[in-house]
């Protein structure tokens, strides 16, 4: 049985990991000049001209990584919030943390300090703000003495904080003028933002200190998703462990939406898609879910920018046009 | 398979059928509930840029006269309005509680099932394609739209081998919610309508006239009465598909009328003022906190809790900042989220 369930995991891992690599080489061309697929390994290795260099490493790969970075790093938040709190429906946008990082950026706005800095590296800091902001509001809420942090009760206080930052959002929305509005409303369907290697290097650490760390959990994971009883008697240190892992995935999915805007919606379904081809074991789970995500939200980064010509799609909205009906396919065919 | 996902979270203690209720409770609720209500009303028909005394309101609706100024504003633009904040409270309150029953889950509510989301992508096509619709014809699409979202996802729902599960109900309702959702933000960024959508929901139940009253009346009715039907059903639904089932229940049956009983309350509600799907989260868990979990009591108390929510939201809309009006989303939500936060707070097996 487990035997059978790793190497159907590592199957499903295989196409994905290929699939990205495919991804990848089409993302680096799609909506762009042509490159030819042989130049750009030749370029990625360092043999490519000084132009290729420019155009690749400078303007399409920061991009490309930032994608599999965001779609990795929501997609893990994602699977351990919904284990954590043993509810199906939790991911980072109905905790309420995308809608921080969104009320970041719309006061950013309001307040008019637009013209003043450059916005391409504030709007980042804002929205980290706000999602930060929104994370530590969530941990005190749901904290009570001698009880800790109890799932039920974190994702109530989530889903009460989305309500009313969204409520302020609504008047700061009344607010603005018709340009600003577009401006806030394109960043909070999705669009990656911040595609240079700064912010790269400011999203890496997160990514690859809490996704292993995460897996290193696994095993609690499993049992956690047991009845709490089970849990216990099995062993595990219930609430010190899930401590742990409600504060690192909310972290990790503050970090993302701050470079990747609402693209929360991943954070939902690549878990779960993933859970259906794979079962729920979190040892492979977690890794196949940051692959699942990946590949969505390159792929809709890709494909946002080549649908409508001119005018660039934001992935936020991809993702959910492409996913969504792929995921109802997955809902009704398996059981 | 799925285990992580079929978990509900309260599932601690099971198998035994007898469910929390406080009666005396419940009836304080009702009585005082209903008073409030009243008087709230009043209020809210009474003050405005023209001032009424309550006693004028009083003779306006025993005694109409249409000579009179304060009776024509009355009757034309106050009561009209009135009438819907109460009517969608109690259709989004209600709605909230059978979806969170039925589905054992407390995140649920009328939204999961996809109604705004529907409801939201025709205000957007309309407001794209259709420019210069009546409010009454952006009315009918939205209710359109949230009927097409709400078939969809039952119909997924249901056509999933082993039927319709909670986990699979609200999966599917995400799943389309997110769907319409992105469609109705690519049309509203593309075609630069998202600004006047935000008005239009903003907006509430100011400008409300009796004909939209009369379209959105009947069903929220209907819906209210159905669900006071339904509440024992509800009651025994919300304790488990097997506990349901070992009592001789037919859960499928049940949970397909609650579903229409759902539509029929926000699919009206909706297409009056817009998602203020909030009151279907926090009225229910408040009225749970209260008066424990039997529905044959949560339905009628969240109906009027709901209700006064609303009215007095709509009321503090116009009073803050006259002549100017606060979105009433946001007025509730700024009273709903502490309430909500301090019965998170308390909440333990709660269902």
């Amino acid at each position: 049985m487990s035997f059978k369930r790793s190497r159907r995991s590592a199957f499903v891992m295989t196409v994905l990991g290929t699939f990205i690599v495919f991804m990848f080489m089409a993302s680096a061309n799609m909506g762009y000049k042509w490159m030819p697929p042989a130049d750009i390994v030749k370029t990625l290795l360092g043999y490519g001209t000084a132009k290729q260099e420019l155009v690749l490493l400078e303007f399409r790969l920061p991009r490309i990584v930032l994608a599999i970075l965001v779609g990795a790093g929501l997609a893990v938040s994602g699977a351990v919030l919904q284990a954590v709190t043993r509810n199906p429906l939790a991911d980072p946008a109905i905790l309420g943390i995308t809608s921080g990082a969104g009320l970041g950026v719309n006061l950013y706005v309001v307040s008019g300090l637009m013209g003043t800095f450059s916005s391409i590296f504030a709007l980042p800091v804002v929205a980290m703000l706000g999602a930060f902001a929104t994370a530590a509001a969530l941990y005190i809420l749901s904290y009570k003495r001698g009880e800790g942090i109890r799932p039920i009760r974190i994702v109530l206080v989530g889903v009460a904080l989305a309500a009313g930052i969204n409520a302020a959002m609504m008047v700061l929305a009344t607010m603005m003028n018709s340009n600003e509005y577009q401006f806030v409303y394109t960043w909070l369907a999705g669009t990656l933002w911040a595609t240079n290697w700064q912010y790269v290097l400011a999203l890496l650490p997160w990514i690859v200190i809490l996704i292993p760390l995460m897996m290193l959990y696994a095993r609690h994971l499993n049992i956690i998703t047991l009845t709490e009883q089970v849990a216990i008697g099995l062993g595990t240190a219930v609430e010190r462990t899930r401590q742990t892992l409600i504060a690192a995935a909310v972290a990790l999915a503050a970090a993302c939406v701050a470079v990747g805007g609402g693209i929360g919606f991943v954070g939902l379904l690549a878990p779960h898609l993933t859970r259906r081809l794979i079962g729920p074991q979190h040892q492979y789970l977690i890794p196949a879910s940051a692959m699942t995500g990946a590949l969505l939200v390159l792929a809709a980064d890709a494909i946002g920018r080549v649908i409508l010509g001119a005018t660039e799609v934001s992935a936020g909205i991809v993702v959910a046009i492409i996913g969504a009906p792929y995921f109802i396919y997955l809902l009704l065919r398996t059981r | 398979m799925d285990s992580s996902a079929q978990q509900s979270p309260t599932s601690g203690k099971q198998g035994i059928p007898a469910v929390k209720a406080r009666p005396v409770n419940a009836i304080v609720v009702l009585i005082v509930g209903t008073v409030v209500l009243m008087l709230a009303m009043g209020l809210a028909i009474a003050s405005g840029p023209r001032s009424i005394s309550l006693a004028e309101v009083w003779r306006s609706l025993i005694a109409f006269n249409p000579e009179l100024t304060d009776h024509q504003v009355i009757y034309e633009l106050r009561l009209p309005r009135t009438i819907a904040a109460a009517l969608v409270g109690a259709g989004f309150a209600v709605s909230g509680a059978i979806m969170q029953g039925i589905s054992r889950n407390p995140m649920a509510d009328p939204g999961i099932l996809g109604i705004n989301a529907g409801a939201t992508l025709m205000l957007a096509a309309c407001f794209a394609f259709f420019p210069a619709q009546s409010y009454q014809g952006i009315m009918l699409f939205c209710f359109a739209g949230a009927a097409v979202s709400t078939a969809l996802v039952f119909g997924i729902g249901s056509a999933v081998k082993g039927g319709l599960s909670p986990v699979r109900l609200v999966l599917a309702g995400s799943a389309i919610s997110a769907l319409f959702l992105a469609v109705s933000q690519g049309i509203a960024l593309h075609f630069r309508v998202g600004q006047e959508m935000a008005f239009w929901f903003a907006g509430g139940v100011a400008g409300t006239r009796w004909i939209q009253v009369q379209i959105a009346l009947p069903w929220i009715i209907a819906g209210l009465l159905a669900a006071f039907v339904l509440a024992r059903s509800i009651t025994v639904l919300s304790l488990g598909e097997e506990i349901a089932a070992g009592l001789g229940q037919r859960t499928g049956l049940i949970r397909f009328a609650s579903l229409v009983v759902v539509f029929m309350l926000s699919g009206g509600s909706v297409s009056l003022v817009g998602p203020v799907a909030f009151v279907g989260l926090v009225i229910p868990h408040l009225t749970r906190s209260l008066v424990g979990v039997d529905y044959r009591w949560v339905i009628p108390c969240t109906a009027v809790l709901g209700a006064i929510l609303v009215v007095a939201g709509d009321f503090g809309a116009r009073m803050i900042n006259p002549p100017r009006e606060v979105p009433l989303g946001a007025l509730i939500a700024m009273i709903g989220v502490p309430f909500f936060l301090y019965a998170a707070r308390k909440e333990r097996r709660e269902f």
